[in-house]
């Protein structure tokens, strides 16, 4: 059943793109978007814990020893509801694309159905193809209905959004490439030591490789993967592309697109080259092994993303910022290499996408669309609490949820992360408790002074014609997105029951009996 | 054993297809010539379209039902069912580029041009079907005469001419260095047969130092013929200034029969003589030339395009850097390299003849500065969706068919070395690969995102063309998707 | 009448107040209604409680997230009983000060509302992560309280308490995390049961390897938890939040801010503090007094030297906690078998209780006595008043008995509380207890000056026609004052319920 959501994704596009008229394509796009979190759901409801559920598993090009697998475990599971969840929420706050409205869904759904491919495929080419078909149409999303600073040179307003998704695809491909180069090397070695050619990730899993062959192909993969997670230094692609995104094409690329990043890491490189992650048997400026760099990476990450929010202007980019150091969380827990710690990284994978889509949401759709900028000293004066306040509460709740707020998913996500840390990595967890102050310190900014401003003593009584209100689809996408983030928070187990058993299970073997403590 | 006379029954049943094809080619010059002399331009287009195509077909037929795999003395033409393959795809290549030409305006002389292309391809299924070091520079040179009469073919026009004189001044000269190095050959070996050259090389196992200057010389003359650097210089110009249609037909039909014959003579001739470019495991021997050549192309190639503003050069650029990636599959000398390198030959054609079938309808707009683009998406939907598939395929975009093509020319020639040895070459393709990704987009993005600067009005495509585009667009997914299609058959088991 | 109801019963309630009370006047008879259904709420489960029993009644205990360690597990001892009902009974004041206040929307009124399930949440929580969820819960509600409806400097001053309290939470979670990486359980219950039997100690060394000894790591994490309580009480030197806060939010929000909020701290110190970490607060008792004595005495002399009367009062709240964690520490300080030093710990404790109460109740009064009289002559500096006692005598008088219940004077609420610190300290130090006698001092000394500046004196003639109390204002007076009384003359009431609980703490501590 679940491979529906990628051929129910497809047909939307199809569908959207061939519609005649603009509401028809919306229309249709949503249906899609809700089949395909229904099917999510569906799966939710009958999962047996600790089951690998295959969909689909024919011969593809036997030539090569590559098939046509799909098969979903917890972790997939949680990811593609995540998915369902975000694109669903993606269209409600699309609704007012008037543009080139038919292809603009068509495009969103051709990279929704690529991201419900990556968590499904259970063989690595499938997988890098799924992965591939979500970037392409990411670039035209951002080129064409892009955001466009108000500060922008006349005439050259397409640029700095065409810049950006310039930016972002080329990045996303120098990560694929590495990515590519490393499953021909897997591929090549695969033969080499069994004899028989394949690239299903079960099969590469239970490969013995060589040391020494991981201990390049892993850094090789991993690095490919997390440049798409925002892995510091490889993550400058990230604000630039949150900030010129429409509004939904953002929340799918904070909110989905980066953790196909995190979820390549973990499933390709931590699972198939778990070896990579042993000591090195020599230390080179502290660092003894490939683990110790990606972690500190990571810490930097978390650190330098929220630094660098604190003292940005455009509040678009504050948030972009943010998806920065929250996916460094990501990365720490799974280089803790320990059962709380990755089950903290994919709870934060879930719950970074609910949340980042939820203050994208805000940023963009609520705010920007209404205000037409984004500058903090532009909007203080507004006080907007005022005049939209369902915004201000949305994004009082999306703060406090981005801030770890207990109650909220973000908090179990993070708490958990921080066990693991504590564990195998201590300086860590502390440098990351740090990190997560300045979070606050930065949300808070950005939610005094965009909503709670001060109205400026020179000026008048109205600032001019109020905003347009809220519509009807906006409060049903923050809804959707805070039941979300507020069910996983209150009750976490609803998705760890998912991950843990997952994570138990042979696949992961080689790096429980590795590197794993 | 092949018996060492040849009878004439034998040569005819085995060159039916040629035979037909040459034969059409006659009739279209001749009906041109006499009985349509005072039709219309497109009336006389048509017929001989027809006539032409009704050629390949029948000689697409006559492939199909000449089974008997077999050999003339002295390697001189060698059918095996890979041959056959080679050819179906050289044929069907001939037709999408005769129902691309439906459209041509440059040229009163529409018989001749098409029966050129007949020629041409005539001499490309020669060429793929010899092992014969003298057929092999003949059918060679028949083919390259053709190509340097269709790029000069438009005679309205200097740029045209200067291409094609450019083309053949270097072919030419490529031409004099190959026979350089295969009378080489002929002196090592005494045989112009490629197996026997192999035999007769290993037996002496090659020190020779004037096996190395046939190498290299081998080398050049091919390299010259596949564009890859630095033996490129001609093919920025002659796809600029050739006509759209012989531009697509010189970059498609021709890579794929110089490639493959490359690919013969290197890996069945100079079999002895590899050598190897392994990380720290270095051998003197053809491969590592071809490593060099192959690594230039890349660089150069891809480097280069992203300066480009010109579509057509760019196309030219990256061509180069895509011959860089097929040297690949000959680099790997085995089976598998084989495979995918047609594979990856052969979809690559279908890319580009597809691209330069776009650029062809959008030739009557004086459209050529990738610039000039812009708004392509209202004007024309559909060619922007071709556009759009042919150049995510030749950028190696899963799911369509370059990707593929790549993963399994790399995954080869990885393979071909003991401990991973080349990995150091197929990082520089991969890195290669996603900086040509740039200027694939510039191009999509000028045809999708930038606005049309005023209201222009949609473009008129001719209906034989937009089928031909949207049977070459669904070809290059159906392939990505199901590459399997293809490897059955040129999966050399 | 469960403890998972009396918590959802203002969340829910707050929620309502939201939707139905777009007019003021059902809003504000919505969350006074509310406001009183907690209080009889907290009252029943006070009726309900058996002193007698040790350990913790209502306690209810359901799985949440297992593989997290996270599970539900409520329950109240004396301490929480108490502190529910004191809650309860602050947002019902409040709530009350807030009846004719313009400015208090629905929303203002649903924040105070969440507010009190935040609190409720925290009291009664025996499990760290919800416990954790309610601690930061109720710290959203009074943030924007003091943001939206405080003074002119509002954004400093709510900034300036939002991230000092973060500061310290983040602290706080982060021992947590790693005590939990220890023992494996987040529940309050069982690391108290634990420590007492030295296995804390025993765990965290062997579990937790951070290149230190596993003495070293146990003071890592007990100063880390020590930050989150010691800035939310506050204790000197994380206090410099508290004077602004108090002073910009709006009089009603400071009565919730020292009357429950503040008790938040305390009640960390006796709930975590104490039962976890008895050993690193034997090791750690000398800074802790030192701690303790400056922010008994430093405050004093700050007030003293104030122009606003919030100020004043604010830091003579950070004054008024200074005795109840002087009487913690007491209660840490190891005394080995001795029974007669037991019964003075027992003392203290029991003060410390009794402060907790008092104090809430004092401050509370005091802040709402600043609110009538800011409403009315829109001034709260001590030196523009004066003669008052002339002027408006009923508020004069109900206001100077707070005043000198907050001094300490014997028969009222203040005195029972501090006294039995006082006695119960000097035995065991006795040289904190002495420099802290400093400290009553200098509280006499400033209460005083303010009771002479504002009440007495000549009559500025700005306020010639100054309103005194409504009826409504005096009636609602009546119960807070006759309580003062009440507990100044016979503070059983409270130590009889909370005798069961204090007998048990000094059974853990004494190790």
């Amino acid at each position: 059943m679940l491979a529906w959501t990628i051929y129910v994704s497809i047909a939307g596009a199809l569908a959207a793109r061939l519609a005649p008229s603009k509401q028809l394509a919306r229309i249709l796009a949503l249906l899609a978007a809700l089949s395909g979190l229904a099917l999510s759901l569906t799966a939710l409801a009958h999962w047996q814990p600790g089951q690998l559920v295959t969909v689909a598993n024919v011969p593809w090009i036997p030539q090569l020893g590559i098939s046509y697998h799909l098969a979903a475990d917890g972790i997939s599971l949680t990811l593609l509801l995540l998915t369902g969840i975000a694109a669903t929420a993606g269209i409600l706050f699309s609704w007012n694309i008037n543009e080139r409205t038919q292809e603009f869904f068509a495009f969103y759904l051709v990279l929704i159905a690529g991201v419900y491919g990556v968590f499904l495929s259970f063989d690595l080419f499938l997988l890098f193809v799924f992965y591939e078909i979500a970037i392409i149409p990411k670039y035209f999303l951002i080129a064409i209905w892009g955001s466009v600073p108000r500060d922008a040179a006349p005439g050259k307003e397409g640029s700095q959004r065409e810049y950006a998704a310039m930016k972002l695809a080329l990045y996303s491909f120098a990560g694929s490439a590495l990515v590519l180069a490393g499953m021909v090397a897997a591929w090549v070695m695969s033969g080499s030591v069994t004899g028989t050619h394949t690239l299903d990730l079960q099969a590469l899993a239970a490969i013995p490789f060589t040391q020494h062959f991981q201990m390049w192909a892993f850094p090789m993969v991993f690095v490919g993967f997390a440049v798409l997670a925002g892995m510091w230094p490889f993550h400058t692609w990230a604000p630039t592309g949150h900030a010129a995104a429409p509004t939904a094409a953002s929340m799918l690329l904070a909110g989905v697109v980066m953790k196909l990043g995190a979820y390549g890491c973990l499933r390709v490189a931590m699972m198939l080259f778990p070896a990579g992650l042993n000591p090195w048997g020599f230390h080179v400026l502290g660092f003894g092994s490939w683990r110790d760099v990606i972690a500190v990476l990571a810490i930097i990450g978390i650190v330098y993303g929220a630094s660098v929010a604190l003292v940005q202007r455009d509040f678009k980019f504050i948030i972009g910022y943010s998806s920065v150091s929250h996916m460094g969380f990501v990365l720490l827990g799974l280089m803790t290499l320990t059962q709380i710690g990755l089950d903290g990284a994919v709870l934060q994978m879930f719950s970074h996408g609910i949340i980042a889509g939820l203050l994208f949401a805000v940023v963009g759709r609520m705010v920007y669309d209404r205000t037409h900028t984004r500058q903090l000293s532009e909007l203080s004066p507004m006080r907007l609490a005022h005049v939209i306040p369902f915004a201000a509460v949305t994004f009082v709740l999306a703060a406090m949820a981005s801030i770890g707020m207990p109650g909220f998913s973000g908090f179990v996500a993070e708490f958990q992360i921080i066990v693991g840390a504590w564990r195998t990595l201590p300086w860590m967890a502390a440098i990351a408790g740090a990190g997560i102050l300045i979070g606050i310190a930065f949300t808070w900014r950005a939610l005094t002074t965009v909503f709670f401003g001060e109205r400026p003593a020179h000026a008048g009584a109205d600032h001019g014609h109020p905003l347009p209100p809220i519509t009807l689809p906006e409060k049903l996408g923050s809804l959707l997105l805070l039941v979300s983030t507020l069910t996983v928070g209150l009750y976490p187990a609803i998705l760890t029951r998912l991950i843990l058993p997952a994570l138990q299970s042979p696949l992961f073997d080689g790096l429980r009996n590795g590197a794993w403590r | 054993m092949i018996p060492n006379t040849v009878s004439y029954s034998q040569l005819l049943r085995l060159t039916w297809p040629e035979i037909a094809l040459t034969l059409a080619g006659i009739l279209a010059l001749a009906l041109d010539l006499t009985v349509l002399g005072r039709a219309s331009l497109a009336a006389r287009l048509r017929a001989g379209v027809a006539v032409a195509c009704a050629g390949c077909i029948a000689a697409l037929f006559l492939l199909g039902s000449s089974a008997p795999f077999a050999g003339l003395p002295a390697g001189m033409f060698v059918v095996t069912p890979l041959t056959h393959v080679v050819q179906a795809a050289l044929l069907a290549l001939a037709i999408f580029t005769l129902l691309l030409s439906f459209s041509v305006r440059f040229t009163g002389h529409v018989g001749e041009y098409l029966a050129l292309i007949l020629f041409a391809t005539v001499a490309m299924m020669f060429l793929v079907a010899t092992q014969n070091l003298l057929l092999i520079f003949v059918a060679l040179e028949f083919l390259s005469l053709s190509l340097y009469i269709l790029t000069g073919f438009d005679k309205h026009s200097r740029q045209s001419a200067e291409a094609s004189l450019k083309y053949f001044l270097f072919g030419g000269m490529s031409a004099g260095f190959l026979l350089f190095g295969m009378s080489l050959l002929y002196g090592l070996s005494r045989s112009i047969e490629l197996p026997q050259i192999a035999r007769a090389l290993s037996l002496f196992l090659a020190q020779d130092p004037l096996l190395w200057v046939a190498i290299v010389m081998v080398a050049i003359g091919f390299g010259f013929k596949i564009a890859a650097a630095p033996f490129h210089l001609w093919a920025p110009d002659a796809y600029q200034g050739a006509p759209t249609v012989s531009a697509g037909f010189l970059a498609s039909s021709s890579k794929v029969a110089s490639f493959f014959i490359f690919a013969q003579v290197v890996t069945v001739a100079l079999a002895p003589a590899a050598g190897s470019g392994a990380f720290r495991a270095y051998a003197p021997g053809w491969v590592p030339t071809l490593i060099l050549i192959a690594a230039l192309s890349m660089v150069v190639g891809n480097l280069a395009a992203l300066a480009q503003t010109s579509l057509r050069r760019l196309l030219a650029y990256s061509a180069i850097g895509h011959a860089g990636y097929m040297l690949l599959g000959i680099i790997a000398h085995s089976p598998r390299g084989l495979s995918a390198l047609l594979y990856y030959v052969i979809t690559y054609a279908l890319a580009v003849v597809g691209a330069f079938g776009v650029l062809g309808a959008l030739e009557p707009e004086g459209i050529d500065r990738i610039a000039d683009l812009a708004g392509l998406f209202r004007r024309a939907p559909g060619l922007a969706l071709c556009l759009l598939i042919f150049l995510l395929s030749l950028a190696g975009i899963p799911p369509l068919s370059g990707f593929f093509a790549k993963f399994y020319i790399f995954s080869a020639a990885l393979e071909s070395e003991p401990n991973l040895g080349l990995l150091w070459l197929i990082l520089l393709a991969v890195a290669m690969s996603a900086v040509s990704l740039y200027y694939y987009l510039r191009v999509l993005k000028a045809a999708y995102v930038a606005p049309a600067p005023e209201d222009l009005p949609r473009l008129r495509v001719s209906p034989a063309t937009r089928l031909t585009l949207w049977v070459l667009a669904a070809l290059v997914v159906l392939l990505g998707c199901a590459p399997s299609l293809l490897l059955n058959v040129i999966g050399l088991r | 009448m469960t403890i998972t109801e009396l918590t959802s019963l203002p969340l829910f309630g707050g929620c309502l107040v939201l939707l139905l009370g777009r007019n003021r006047a059902v809003a504000r008879a919505l969350a006074l209604l509310l406001g009183l259904c907690s209080l009889g709420n907290a009252l029943w489960i006070w009726h309900g409680f058996n002193p007698a029993l040790p350990g913790f009644q209502y306690e209810v205990w359901r799985t949440w997230a297992p593989s997290l360690g996270i599970v539900y597990h409520v329950g109240v001892d004396g301490l929480g009983v108490l502190m529910l009902v004191l809650s309860a009974m602050v947002v019902l004041m409040s709530l009350a000060a807030s009846w004719n206040n313009e400015k208090h929307s629905r929303l203002y009124l649903a924040l105070v509302l969440f507010l009190e399930g935040g609190l409720f949440g925290t009291f009664t929580a025996l499990n760290f992560v919800h416990w954790f969820i309610f601690w930061e819960l109720s710290l959203i509600p009074a943030f924007f309280l003091v943001r939206l409806w405080g003074g002119p400097n509002r954004n400093r001053a709510s900034t300036q308490f939002f991230l000092y309290t973060m500061v310290g939470s983040i602290a706080l979670l982060l021992a947590f995390l790693a005590l939990y990486l220890a023992t494996g359980t987040f529940d309050f219950v069982d690391l108290a049961r634990l420590a007492q039997h030295g296995d804390i100690a025993r765990e965290v060394a062997q579990n937790i390897h951070w290149g230190v000894s596993g003495d070293t790591t146990g003071m890592i994490l007990f100063w880390a938890a020590f930050l989150g309580f010691a800035v939310k009480t506050p204790v000197v030197p994380f206090h410099t939040w508290l004077p602004a806060t108090y002073a910009e939010a709006p009089s009603e929000t400071t009565m919730l801010l020292t009357g429950a909020m503040s008790k938040m701290g305390i009640y960390g110190f006796l709930r975590i503090l104490l039962p976890i970490f008895p050993r690193e607060m034997q090791h750690a008792l000398t800074p802790l007094l030192w701690l303790a004595v400056a922010t008994i005495v430093l405050p004093a002399f700050a007030a003293w030297v104030q122009k606003d009367l919030k100020r004043t009062f604010a830091y003579s709240s950070v004054n008024h906690l200074g005795y109840c964690i002087l009487g913690v520490c007491v209660a840490a300080k190891f005394t080995g078998a001795d029974a007669s030093l037991a019964a003075e710990k027992s003392a203290a404790l029991t003060g410390v209780m009794l402060q907790i109460f008092s104090h809430a109740l004092t401050a509370a009064a005091l802040f709402w006595f600043l609110t009538l009289l800011e409403r009315r002559a829109a001034s709260r500096g001590i030196d523009d008043f004066g003669g008052l006692r002339k002027v408006i005598p009923v508020f004069s008088g109900l206001m100077g008995i707070a005043i000198f219940a907050s001094l300490g004077l014997p028969g009222l609420n203040g005195f029972p509380g501090e006294f039995l610190i006082f006695k119960g300290a000097f035995p065991l130090v006795p040289w904190a207890t002495a420099i802290s006698v400093l400290g009553l001092l200098m509280t006499a000394v400033f209460l005083l000056t303010v009771i002479q500046k504002v009440f007495s004196g000549p009559v500025n003639p700005r306020w010639q026609a100054l309103p005194d109390l409504t009826l409504a204002e005096r009636w609602a007076f009546v119960p807070v004052i006759a309580l003062m009384f009440a507990i100044g003359l016979y503070p059983q009431i409270i130590t009889g319920m909370i005798h069961g609980t204090v007998m048990q703490w000094i059974a853990g501590v004494g190790l």
